[in-house]
């Protein structure tokens, strides 16, 4: 890290420090909730959440159908509700389709099912390109689409957010739920990613 | 608003950068600037359109060159400046000087710790429960409108003037247009509608291809 940077942070790390010791002298937040809003999206939520939703569409046809015709309804089922995915929309990929998410105008993203962003997905690159290039993008990723797969982006443009609902990989037969759970990846439920199959994430 | 935060389409960024076991927060100062805009917001001065909007108003050049959270901390200034909960002399003082004199916030209900989990989990629908006529129904072939308005919106440029088919009615939702300015949520139907790659892009683009935006029935036409 430069010498700029460090002087950047500090000078930002000083007008945060400052702004939090006024809104809380002022009585307009309260540091324990702060700190129960942190511990809530550092611990609790993330994309374990939405790789048993992915895990218990693979194994349980009828959820799968609950899941596709009314997400926000099946993902609240497992306990999965609120900010950010008050209105869930699931896409399915299947060998003829591959869907990616992204929005382009701000970063939204459905927080329930995978938490916070990761910085990628919140970068100019992404969001300038996925709608754009899509295929140039997952090439990057690592995943080179054959020509007669449709690629479909989906531009998180209102208050709909969105999950991909990945192929499930071969070699998974015989697998409990948890098992499969534990190969879902949060890239995969964007869309730049497959989930891989056991034998090669060993590999990996 | 034409705003550099409307990045659809755009060259020129390079390739998207990963960080391989990325943490969910890099920097201390980011964790805190996280959980004040969500529990200012929750004091209920401001909605989320409004959040969203005072982030596009960043100045172009100094938006490209923040990270995430630094718009987060400029739009939570300016929406506390703005709605009258901090005064930019306050905000200055308390630079200087950790011990800075404040006036007490009058009439307002921090959200306390032991609300977190449920506020999380109610979340704020946009979904609106009254009936309205749709204008368009699934298969319905449109074109967006070519708009270009100085406020919030949500209609990218990138599909503006394009012809595309709706593929599904969400039913009736807040308009964000309006909602991000104070003009009240006028309630409306959304629609997915579909896009076709070359339809955007031109013939360089995939004929396999299709890009989905939720779009709002004020920015659409019949084509």
């Amino acid at each position: 890290m430069s010498a700029g940077h460090a002087d950047r942070y500090s000078e930002i790390e000083q007008r945060v420090r400052a702004l939090e010791s006024l809104l809380v002298d002022k009585g307009l937040v309260d540091p324990a909730a702060l700190d129960r809003l942190i511990e809530t999206y550092e611990r609790k939520i993330g994309p374990h959440n939405g790789a048993r939703v992915v895990a218990r569409a693979w194994v349980d046809p009828a959820y799968k159908q609950r899941l596709l015709a009314d997400a926000t309804a099946a993902i609240a089922e497992l306990g999965y509700t609120g900010r950010q995915g008050e209105h869930m929309v699931v896409v399915e990929n299947t060998p003829r389709v591959h869907n990616l998410v992204v929005c382009t105008l701000c970063s939204c993203y459905p927080w329930p099912v995978l938490g916070l962003p990761p910085v990628w997905y919140k970068s100019a690159a992404y969001r300038a390109r996925a709608v754009i290039d899509p295929r140039g993008l997952l090439r990057e990723f690592g995943l080179d689409l054959p020509e007669d797969v449709e690629v479909r982006v989906w531009d998180s443009t209102a208050e709909v957010r969105y999950l991909v609902l990945p192929e499930r990989p071969p070699g998974t037969e015989g697998m409990s739920e948890e098992e499969l759970a534990a190969l879902v990846t949060r890239d995969a439920m964007i869309g730049v990613a497959r989930v891989a199959p056991p034998a090669a994430r060993r590999q990996a | 608003m034409n705003g550099v935060h409307d990045l659809g389409g755009m060259h020129g960024f390079g390739p998207v950068v990963r960080e391989p076991d990325e943490p969910v927060f890099h920097h201390a100062w980011e964790r805190r600037v996280f959980a004040l805009t969500l529990a200012a917001g929750f004091l209920g001065r401001w909605n989320l359109d409004m959040a969203r909007h005072a982030r596009e108003r960043m100045p172009p050049a100094e938006y490209l060159a923040a990270s995430y959270y630094e718009r987060w901390l400029w739009g939570l200034e300016r929406l506390l400046v703005e709605h009258g909960l901090v005064t930019p002399a306050e905000l200055e003082a308390r630079r200087r000087d950790p011990r800075s004199p404040v006036a007490p916030a009058a009439g307002v209900q921090p959200l306390r710790a032991e609300e977190v989990d449920r506020v999380l989990a109610r979340g704020g629908p946009a979904a609106v429960a009254v009936e309205l006529p749709p204008r368009f129904k699934p298969g319905d072939a449109v074109v967006a409108r070519n708009l270009h308005p100085v406020g919030h919106t949500r209609l990218p440029r990138y599909v503006r003037g394009r012809r595309g088919v709706v593929e599904r009615d969400h039913g009736v939702f807040v308009f964000p247009d309006t909602h991000a300015m104070g003009a009240g949520p006028q309630p409306q139907h959304l629609y997915t509608v579909r896009f076709a790659a070359r339809e955007l892009w031109g013939p360089d683009a995939s004929p396999r291809d299709h890009v989905y935006l939720d779009l709002f029935e004020a920015y659409l036409d019949p084509a």
